[in-house]
């Protein structure tokens, strides 16, 4: 291959944070000889690599919905609380009983559960237009209009639980986190979803040009017609419904809603996901793919570390080395001085 | 191909064999460049020539590509900003590149702030910046931030900043776009003095007028060569205009009053009356016809912008009301007024005109798409056939419709804005100093092209501080003085003197 072509790849968006993730992965099968078998049981698939897609799956929904916001120049600090309010929202009107009739096990949640799930959405919606709200029309700085949600959230989270942890009892429930359709776990045809819809809104219509052009210039989008707030508005609103899918997703993994600790700092790795993904946090050009990838990182780290041992407590301090590292090589400085092409102001 | 006379002295800088490409765009190519002490320097060349990439090898925001720079006889490389100020060399750049939300005073002396017991002394500092723009006539209050003042205070601004250390040379790239008559001559004073002390200065401008009243020598840049070196008094305006642009061009148009010779206007478009906002302009009665150019005379401050910002809805009026095609109408945001068919092209083209990472192509569709909505979205094709379609008409030089619109030269920018507008097929457009920073034959053309639509129906409303530019291009010129609309003048009637003459309270 000749150096340009190298070079114009070096130089793509994706391509430092695939690196990463491949480096990661190779890391892992050096250490972990089964680390690529994938097999199966049943017809599901089983193996590390699913397991990782599986789980990183609520922390790519909510860093799909914090891609537009960080996009447009702002940031939701509250995803992590809006989960814990949607997991209890959904435990909350679900809860369930198991009877035994006939011999035959019946299930009974308090609520019909489309009803409980469309409920839990709806919270998120609002939560996320709160947010924009503030944002858009208040006029206030966006860490600090979500910050108010994410530390009220969190209390509104354990009035809903009554300070407690409720266990959900209702198998239909389990299959939104735990169920596999066509041998995959359910959770990843949602994040496809999602992705595919995000994807077709900001490249199909004009969403993607406004959003960006915002994130670069608001003042200038303004002028030339953009309806900025109405953007900004329902920017944040999708962030909240992704939140509230996360939140859907997790309680029915763990079977319950704990509303102190479920999406706990998960504003955070969404926003590092984000970043690896290499859309800038001073707004403008994004990646959904990048996003996702990025998610799929802070996952496969978290596997890794947990695979190779590292003691909890050296956990974070890992994959803050990780993230230093990459987060550095994705500066432009760097990134044209790999590929011999001189510094430009 | 240097045509001036060897001068005794010796330059205090050269630049010899310069060469600098950017991906798809050979920005200079062997270029020489002499700079004496005790002279004024002008650059000339048009849109996209070079000048401001020249200025930028030499203070170290881009490397060279191939060249030598020789200053007081030794060779110097010169690899970033700090080194070239090190080197004694202060630059005013073309963007305002200060920080709005720090003060003035800060602005001024950032990177070398006095300090006292190892905190910054805001005293001194205050004073000092004061006493600086003293030296510019300009009284403000220092302590504000930057980004309160208007356009023209902040390039005075950027002005002082460069002189508030002593430099051997100083180097302005059109500081003079946003500035009035008397600023200009101000600052042109002030130059004197400084090369009377013996600084050699690089100055770059679009005006004619300037050129001649400053410099001492001027050199001639086309497509990022070297056109030629002069001495002011060997080269006539015509054969610089000549040796800038590479061919003859009809110069007449340039001093001849144009609107007058055309089409009687139609219908009325807009009309206000009484029409008002609180802080900025208060009842204005204009009244702009289809096929028309209504000129707004004034002096900087005289409520220019703020009357163009009323129109296209950035402010709301408190008072009065406008009507459009006979239909009452009221303005909430930009975007009320586009759905009404006006455009503005603002006179702060980096702040509230451009996308700069955005491609030329979306810059151009910005204004369309955003009136078609988020779900009418054109096609891939369409973008690229109106963005080409732009780029060819009104001569936008740009390597491809895909280029960052932030990467092409001021000119360029301007007047892809004006593509952007343009494609929405307007029924008025606002032109607020439409021709900043655009070169002789570039003005020409974008006023052919405006005028040209003029004829064809559309409404415009023309805002310049060169108030020739005015007079040459208006049917009728509406006076503003202190934030009111104190006369109106037929073209016919109006010459530059006129208008002058209504503004010191002459006649109303
Ligand atoms: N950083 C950059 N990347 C790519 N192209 C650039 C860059 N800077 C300038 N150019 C291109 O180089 C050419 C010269 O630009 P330059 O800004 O020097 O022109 P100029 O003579 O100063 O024009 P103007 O009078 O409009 O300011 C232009 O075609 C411009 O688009
Ligand atoms: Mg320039």
């Amino acid at each position: 291959m000749n150096t340009s072509r190298l070079a114009a790849m070096a130089r793509h968006p994706l391509a430092l944070p695939l690196i990463a993730l491949i480096v990661l992965l190779v890391v892992n099968r050096a250490f972990n000889a089964t680390f690529f078998h994938i097999e199966s049981k049943d017809g599901h698939l089983f193996g590390s690599l699913i397991d990782i897609l599986n789980r990183a799956s609520p922390l790519a929904l909510v860093a799909l919905g914090m891609t537009p916001v960080i996009a447009t120049r702002g940031v939701d600090v509250s995803v992590g609380a809006v989960v814990a309010i949607c997991a209890a929202v959904a435990a909350v009107l679900i809860g369930g009983q198991m009877h035994v009739e006939n011999g035959v096990e019946v299930y009974v949640s308090n609520v019909p559960m489309p009803l409980a799930i469309l409920a839990a959405l709806a919270v998120g919606l609002i939560c996320g237009l709160w947010n924009g709200t503030l944002v858009s029309v208040v006029g206030m700085q966006p860490i600090i209009a979500t910050l108010i949600l994410m530390v009220a959230g969190r209390g509104i989270a354990q009035l809903l639980t009554s300070g407690q942890i409720i266990t959900i009892y209702y198998q239909p429930y389990f299959f939104l986190g735990a169920g596999y359709l066509f041998g995959l776990p359910f959770s990843l045809f949602i994040v496809a979803a999602v992705l595919l819809l995000l994807w077709l809104l900001t490249q199909r219509t004009a969403l993607g040009l406004f959003i960006t052009a915002i994130g670069i210039n608001p003042v200038a989008s303004y002028f030339a017609g953009v309806k900025a707030r109405a953007i900004t508005l329902w920017v944040f609103g999708f962030c909240g419904l992704t939140a509230a899918m996360a939140g859907l997703m997790i309680s029915s993994n763990v079977k319950s809603a704990d509303g102190n600790n479920a999406g706990l700092l998960m504003e955070l790795d969404a926003i590092l996901a984000v970043t690896l993904g290499g859309t800038s946090l001073g707004g403008g050009k994004f990646s959904l793919i990048g996003t996702v990838i990025g998610a799929l990182i802070i996952q496969t780290l978290t596997y890794t570390t947990w695979s190779l041992g590292v003691p909890p407590e050296a956990n974070l301090v890992v994959k803050a080395v990780v993230v230093f590292i990459v987060c550095v090589t994705q500066s432009d400085q760097l990134r044209q001085w790999l590929v011999r092409k001189p510094l430009e102001a | 191909m240097t045509t001036a006379t060897a001068s005794a002295a010796v330059p205090i800088l050269t630049m010899t064999g310069i060469c600098k490409s950017f991906p798809g765009v050979r920005a200079l190519h062997d270029v020489t460049f002499r700079l004496f002490a005790g002279e004024v320097h002008t650059i000339m060349g048009q849109n996209g020539a070079g000048k401001s990439t020249l200025i930028k090898v030499l203070t170290g925001v881009h490397p060279t590509d191939a060249g030598q720079i020789t200053l007081n006889g030794t060779a110097l490389t010169i690899d970033t900003p700090r080194s070239a100020e090190a080197a004694g060399i202060r630059t005013v750049y073309q963007e305002v590149n200060l920080c709005p939300n720090l003060s003035v005073a800060e602005n001024i002396y950032i990177g070398n702030l006095p300090q006292k017991n190892g905190r910054i002394d805001w005293q001194t500092l205050n004073a000092a910046a004061a006493r600086l723009l003293s030296g510019l006539a300009l009284q403000i209050d220092v302590t504000r931030p930057l980004d309160s003042y208007p356009i023209a205070i902040q390039q005075m601004v950027a002005i002082a900043r460069a002189l508030s250390t002593e430099a051997q040379i100083l180097i302005l790239d059109e500081p003079t776009s946003s500035l009035d008559e008397d600023e200009v001559q101000r600052l042109f004073n002030l130059l004197r003095q400084l090369k009377a002390r013996g600084m050699a200065i690089l100055f770059v401008t679009h005006f004619l007028a300037q050129t001649y009243a400053i410099s001492d020598r001027i050199t001639v840049l086309r497509n990022g060569e070297l056109e030629g070196e002069y001495l002011t008094g060997d080269l006539p305006q015509l054969k610089l205009i000549h040796k800038m642009v590479g061919r003859e061009i009809d110069v007449d148009s340039l001093t001849q009053p144009q609107a007058a010779q055309m089409a009687q206007p139609g219908a009325t478009f807009i009309s206000t009356h009484g029409m008002g906002h609180k802080g900025t302009v208060h009842d204005l009665d204009l009244e702009i016809h289809a096929g028309e150019v209504l000129g707004l005379g004034g002096l900087l401050g005289s409520g220019r912008t703020e009357t163009a910002r009323l129109l296209f809805g950035v402010d709301r009026c408190d008072s009065g009301a406008v009507s459009i095609n006979g239909h009452s109408a009221r303005f909430n945001s930009p975007r009320d007024a586009i759905k009404h068919g006006i455009g503005y092209c603002p006179e702060d083209r980096k702040k509230e005109g451009i996308v700069a990472e955005l491609s030329v192509r979306e810059n151009i569709i910005l204004a369309l798409q955003a009136r078609r909505g988020l779900f009418r979205f054109l096609s891939r094709k369409r973008q690229d056939a109106i963005a080409n379609e732009y780029i060819k008409a009104l001569g936008i030089k740009t390597p491809d419709a895909e280029q960052p619109i932030g990467l092409l030269s001021g000119g360029n920018q301007q007047k892809a804005l004006l593509a952007r507008w343009l494609a929405t097929e307007p029924g008025m457009l606002i032109l607020d100093e439409p021709t900043r920073g655009i070169d002789v034959a570039a003005k020409l053309e974008i006023m052919d092209q405006v005028l040209a639509l003029c004829r064809k129906g559309l409404a415009i409303l023309f805002i310049s501080s060169e108030m020739g530019e005015v007079v040459r291009v208006s049917h009728r010129i509406a006076v503003l003085r202190d934030r009111e609309k104190i006369g109106e003048l037929d073209a016919g009637q109006a010459d530059e003197r006129a208008v002058f003459h209504m503004i010191a309270g002459g006649g109303a």
